[in-house]
């Protein structure tokens, strides 16, 4: 790389910020050791993509990926499944190709962390040591936030279906028993949540669906959010030209009890009943954070870092990437791979006994269909400064209305990413 | 680098304690280049729609991302990445890219 010297200056100038305020929130570079050994726990857009790029920028690292699930089930592009027009194979991956990296992948839950001693405990009953330990569990759901959501959920009447996998199945199954002339009740939940156009996309694709196979059926959207949480412009307009009367938006609406037998979504202010219900309830960071002692927001709910290099403010050597994170950034898939490459990088520079980079770089990129031709995008590059985090770039933003040529680059987007984070 | 920015690396080294800046410096550009992947590609290498960047000649690379960043080259979603970038991370990207078959 050719930096001039104001560049360099920068750079210079940045590093030397977070080296002297570097002792509260990273643990120092360590003595390189010969074969360090990191451990990332979930495999899913930031784990698999971390793992993959420690093993290619430190090949001398040895790598563990624990993972419960046999398949990766793709968040994104789950909402075309719900719409019919693609199917859970097309979202669903095997792990074949990471193995192959020199990854050593283990099927089995983490039950245990101790970041005294470094080790992890799982509940197949072993213990693995680390150096450092990478966490990208993705969120938990919080069931209990809606009440009546497990019961109806174990009884299988009600799902989220916010993680991709069996509930995404039986949420499109749901939706081609219901009759013509039904009602799709769907909850968005409060902010921050994981994939903020999502609950929209959704909302698009079913009554894509709908306008072709049942086009008398309505879709009642209760948003827990004040206002259209992203890319506004883009789905009202796609509600009002393509949808024309089959989608009521009901903004401030987060239901606080859900009915699996009377079939009844409830909010402060109505009892709302619908023929399929998809209760979106809110999220935090996944169980391991809490664990490990790294879901330390002042609510306990999401794990504050150093955004430089993804390293848990207050549990040295834990870092944790994706929709964990407490930042200003977009909880999404592909903001996870960034986070993992941005912590990757940190990660082989510190057990090489190096300072990190300390103005990286991460990019958000989202696609959304509004029809099963057309879709819009929102993208943002945002630069790490010292003592702010990340900062948006200028001419960040999203399409006012979906077209062909986008939905082509979603198409693409999605067959490129999978095969980025597992190929 | 140039001596100059070495020397200034040694400089900053000594002052700061920031052993490795230039391996930091090198470590930037495989990471930010690492984030054009997650749309174009392992490698830069596209598997539909969106176009490959990987084997691109350095200079072609950087013409168009000045070109998108200036509105010469009109796109769908570059401008709003090419923004978020330095003159000097579009070379340091083309080099790389460019070193990708």
């Amino acid at each position: 790389m050719t930096l001039n010297r104001r560049d360099f200056l920068k750079v210079s100038g940045a590093g030397a910020a977070v080296a002297l305020t570097g002792c509260a929130t990273q643990s120092a570079p360590t003595v390189a050791k010969a074969n360090p050994h990191v451990v990332v726990v979930g495999a899913g857009f930031g784990g698999a993509t971390c793992a993959k790029y420690l093993k290619q920028w430190g090949p001398n690292i040895e790598v563990t990926l624990i993972e419960p699930n046999d398949k990766f089930v793709s968040c994104p592009i789950s909402n075309w499944v719900l719409g019919g027009i693609r199917t859970m194979d097309d979202i669903t991956h095997g792990y074949d190709n990471l193995p192959k990296r020199g990854i050593k992948m283990v099927k089995d839950y983490v039950v245990g962390v101790d970041t005294g001693k470094r080790t992890v405990k799982l509940k197949g009953g072993s213990t693995i040591s680390y150096d450092r330990l990478v966490l990208a569990p993705g969120v938990e759901i919080m069931t209990d936030f809606v009440k009546g959501f497990r019961e109806a959920e174990a009884a299988g009447k009600v799902v989220h279906a916010w993680k991709a996998g069996p509930q995404t199945a039986l949420l499109r199954k749901q939706l081609e028993a219901m009759p013509d002339g039904g009602v799709f009740v769907m909850s968005v939940p409060t902010a921050p949540y994981r994939c903020p156009p999502g609950p929209y996309e959704r909302a698009c694709m079913v009554a894509n669906y709908f306008k072709k196979a049942k086009p008398k059926s309505k879709i009642i959207l209760l948003d827990g959010n004040p206002d259209v949480a992203s890319k506004k412009g883009l789905f009202m307009g796609a509600w009002n030209d393509l949808y024309k009367g089959m989608i009521e938006y009901r903004p401030n609406n987060a239901p606080y009890a859900v009915d699996g037998n009377k079939m009844v979504v409830s909010t402060e202010f109505d009892d709302v009943k619908g023929d399929v219900l998809n209760v979106v309830p809110r999220q935090k960071a996944g169980e391991v954070c809490e664990m490990a002692g790294a879901r330390n927001d002042s609510n306990g709910i999401w794990c504050a870092v150093n955004l430089a290099t993804f390293e848990s403010t207050t549990v040295p050597n834990v870092h944790v990437i994706g929709d964990s994170v407490l930042s200003n950034l977009p909880k999404s898939g592909h903001m996870a791979t960034n986070h993992a490459k941005v912590c990757a990088a940190a990660i082989v520079e510190l057990l090489a006994g190096r300072q990190p980079d300390p103005i990286p770089v991460v990019a958000n990129t989202c696609y959304s269909a509004t029809s099963d031709t057309t879709s819009g995008y929102v993208a943002n590059v945002f630069r790490f400064e010292a003592g702010k985090g990340y900062v948006s770039a200028p001419e960040g933003g999203a399409t006012a209305k979906g077209d062909e040529l986008n939905f082509a680059y979603n198409e693409s987007w999605a067959q490129n990413i999978w095969a980025e984070v597992l190929g | 680098m140039t001596i100059k920015t070495i020397a200034l690396s040694l400089a900053a080294c000594a002052a700061f304690g920031l052993a490795g800046v230039a391996s930091a410096a090198d470590m930037h550009t495989k990471a930010i280049s690492a984030t054009c992947m997650s749309c174009h590609g392992p490698g830069g290498k596209s598997l539909g729609a969106i176009p490959s960047i990987n084997g691109l000649d350095k200079d072609y690379f950087v013409k168009q991302m000045k070109d998108f960043k200036s509105g010469a080259r009109q796109g769908t979603i570059m401008k709003r990445h090419a923004f978020g970038y330095t003159d000097a991370e579009f070379e340091a990207m083309g080099a790389y890219f460019a070193s990708l078959k």
